[in-house]
């Protein structure tokens, strides 16, 4: 054998060694001092969780935390799979999928979104009001025109437009989508049982967008339209946004403080796993379509420095952390649920004994 | 790394007998720097069908779910709800193959006269700066041209292009119903926008190859301008097939751009003003937050189907071009 041909044979066994042992090698929790966990799942509180990541790490140089925006879906099938430190999700894991964890999962609510529901009636000077059962009945099909006489009952000194109705969804699956239908399972038997909720459901009728630029483009290109997107989207875009009727029968504008008072008015009924669903909450000022969005932890931690880490991050998140979420337009926990959340951290552990007595 | 090295010893060894067979079979003249070289080619190519083979297995594998739960029939159902966890893949394979056919309609004869105008007649002054912009075309990225779709196609097709095409043929069920701006058509559009460069550039190469004693030939009987260019059409035609479906290729398997113009419906509908969905958007569209482990199947059984559409389109083609082919050299013999 030649010489030249045994020292690639001898290059090439190596370098696969070495690929071999950085592979099956654990990814060390810490190196040189530095703590690194790494997160992944929704998109919707991507824009404050990078602002808690920069701003942690001013305070905290010796934790490096990652976040991947992958999607709720992801997140969850990441953090099932352990490939990441924590998940994040928009939706409360539901009762089938939790059973395929291979441990306990405890589900820490952040902070609080909410879908709005957008138009483009040009002529239109005021904001359009909505009851629950005309919002359904226009996804359902069945009031396909503007000048329909319950959109007037809900609008009486507005004048609407002799127009067809154009729907405007998200395409993609979304967290969005998933809070929308939610509201729309609660306030309407017909669209419970024709459509159901989830992150995508099979649309009565409308057009398809993908994300909230998408269906933002897509409403302000077109007349007549009507959709739903996130809050914060839509106020930072200066879109007009409609009223909706609560369980109170107030006609409630989508606002921060609106929304944690949805979330406060249903704290008393929180289970014990914080998995909650907020939508048409009772409070007589609550704005009916809000959702916590979560963060997905291994109650019991496998790594004592990553566990610490994580709680400490987790802790800072849900109290200093709040105040950067009103800028980025997400609302803030209320207080009561912060005091839930506390329990929860103080219950994380690394080899039985918690991380935050 | 002790570990490591001592590993290394033994598989040289045993490579020792066969390494020396390899070398004599790869290269008779029994050049070792030949051997590594051809080798490592015969890798190369080894690699690209293993690979192909592995992505097949692995999309196979992980669709297993929606296969025992569906079988045949995903092919032609079309309920898409998954909510209740039914699947079904027609309305998919309808969008991607009308919008990728309404792309071709629109594209290849103007691709084809661009070529020919480009090749034929153009003075290389003139040809040169217009070649480079039909080629810059196809360096936009697709989101650009979906998010130019939605602002300036959309609204162009709902109201200037849409109703006269809807006042002549609204007679057949091609143009019926609501104009939004937002369907079949403006997703063909864009794809023949898309697909025309690539289309082209091929073409363009496919006529300068055609031998310019055909031309001369041609003109020397008295042809026409016109009359030359179909022959050297006709002995181009190979060629051109091959662009088209090269162009084909790529309308099938463009997502973002259609995605954002085509308005997700999974529905079969005959009028091209309706919203459609194409298999590529909808992966695209459902991946990221599709949880049950069914549903995600699902998906992975369109992508199965993609892979599957695109292979018979190349075969037919290839199969086309074959027998094309083989009539112009028979035709000349």
């Amino acid at each position: 054998m030649s010489h030249a041909f045994k020292g690639v044979l001898t290059a090439v066994l190596l370098a696969t060694s070495l690929i071999f042992q950085a592979c099956s090698g654990q990814r060390g929790p810490v190196d040189g001092g530095v703590v690194r966990l790494q997160g992944a799942g929704a998109t919707f509180p991507n824009p404050l969780y990078q602002k808690w990541l920069s701003e942690y790490a001013k305070t905290n140089p010796n934790v490096r935390i990652d976040y991947q925006s992958i999607g709720s879906g992801g997140g969850i099938k990441q953090i099932e799979a352990r490939t990441i430190d924590f998940g994040a999700t928009d939706i409360p894991v539901d009762d089938q999928e939790l059973s395929n964890f291979p441990r306990e999962i405890l589900h820490i609510p952040t902070v609080l979104g909410a879908v709005v529901l957008t138009y483009n009636l040009p002529e239109l000077k005021e904001p359009l009001r909505f009851s629950p059962e005309v919002i359904a009945d226009i996804f359902l099909g069945k009031i396909r025109r503007w000048d329909d006489a319950r959109i007037k009952a809900d609008n009486p000194t507005v004048t609407l437009p002799a127009a067809d109705i154009t729907v405007v969804h998200r395409s993609d699956g979304s967290g969005t989508t998933a809070v929308f239908t939610d509201y729309l399972v609660k306030i309407s038997p017909e669209w419970k049982e024709k459509v159901g909720t989830g992150t995508s459901v099979k649309w009565p009728l409308g057009l398809g967008a993908k994300g909230n630029e998408g269906v933002t483009g897509q409403i302000k290109q077109t007349p007549n339209t009507i959709g739903y997107v996130e809050l914060a989207y839509a106020v930072q875009n200066k879109l007009p946004v409609a009223r909706i009727k609560n369980r109170s029968g107030n006609y409630i504008e989508p606002t921060l403080d609106s929304v944690t008072e949805a979330a406060a008015e249903s704290a008393a009924n929180m289970p014990a796993d914080l998995r909650i669903s907020i939508t048409d909450a009772a409070g007589a000022a609550a704005y009916p379509i809000a959702s916590y969005t979560y963060i997905l932890v291994y109650k019991e931690q496998e790594d004592a420095a990553k566990g610490k880490a994580l709680v400490d991050f987790l802790w800072w998140a849900v109290h200093d952390g709040q105040r950067f979420a009103r800028e980025l337009q997400y609302a803030p926990l209320p207080e009561t649920v912060v005091r839930r959340v506390e329990e929860k951290l103080r219950s994380i552990t690394f080899g039985g004994k918690p991380l935050r007595p | 790394m002790k570990n490591a090295q001592t590993e290394t010893h033994a598989p040289v060894a045993a490579y020792g007998a066969g390494a020396v067979r390899w070398r004599r079979a790869l290269s008779p003249t029994g050049d070792v720097g030949d051997a590594i070289f051809r080798s490592a080619l015969f890798l190369c190519a080894l690699l690209m069908i293993a690979l192909l083979a592995a992505m097949i297995v692995a999309m196979a594998y992980r669709a297993r779910l929606s296969f025992a739960e569906f079988g045949l029939g995903f092919l032609w159902s079309r309920a898409w709800n998954p909510v209740a966890g039914e699947f079904g893949a027609l309305p998919f394979i309808y969008g991607t193959v009308v919008s990728s056919l309404v792309a071709l309609v629109l594209s290849v004869p103007l691709s084809i006269g661009v070529a020919i105008f480009l090749v034929e007649q153009a003075p290389k002054k003139i040809a040169r700066p217009i070649a480079f912009l039909v080629d810059l075309l196809a360096a936009i990225p697709s989101v650009v041209y979906g998010l130019w779709g939605i602002f300036v196609l959309a609204p162009f097709v709902r109201e200037e292009l849409g109703p006269p095409l809807q006042r002549a043929f609204g007679w057949t069920p091609l143009f019926q119903g609501t104009i939004t701006g937002i369907g079949m058509l403006t997703g063909g559009i864009i794809l023949a926008i898309m697909i025309t460069p690539i289309i082209s550039a091929v073409v363009r190469d496919v006529l300068a190859a055609v031998p310019m004693t055909q031309r001369e030939a041609a003109l020397a009987l008295g042809a026409t301008k016109w009359e030359t260019t179909r022959v050297v059409l006709a002995n181009g035609a190979p060629g051109i097939l091959g662009a088209v479906i090269l162009g084909l290729g790529r309308a099938i398997g463009e997502t973002m751009a259609v995605t954002m113009v085509i308005g997700n419906r999974p529905q079969i509908s005959l009028s091209l003003f309706d919203p459609a969905y194409t298999i590529a958007s909808v992966i695209a569209n459902e991946f990221t937050e599709a949880t049950g482990d069914l549903y995600l199947s699902a998906l992975i059984e369109l992508g199965l189907i993609l892979f599957l559409v695109t292979f018979v389109i190349n075969a037919l083609a290839r199969l086309l071009v074959w027998s094309v082919a083989r009539r112009t050299r028979s035709a000349r013999a």
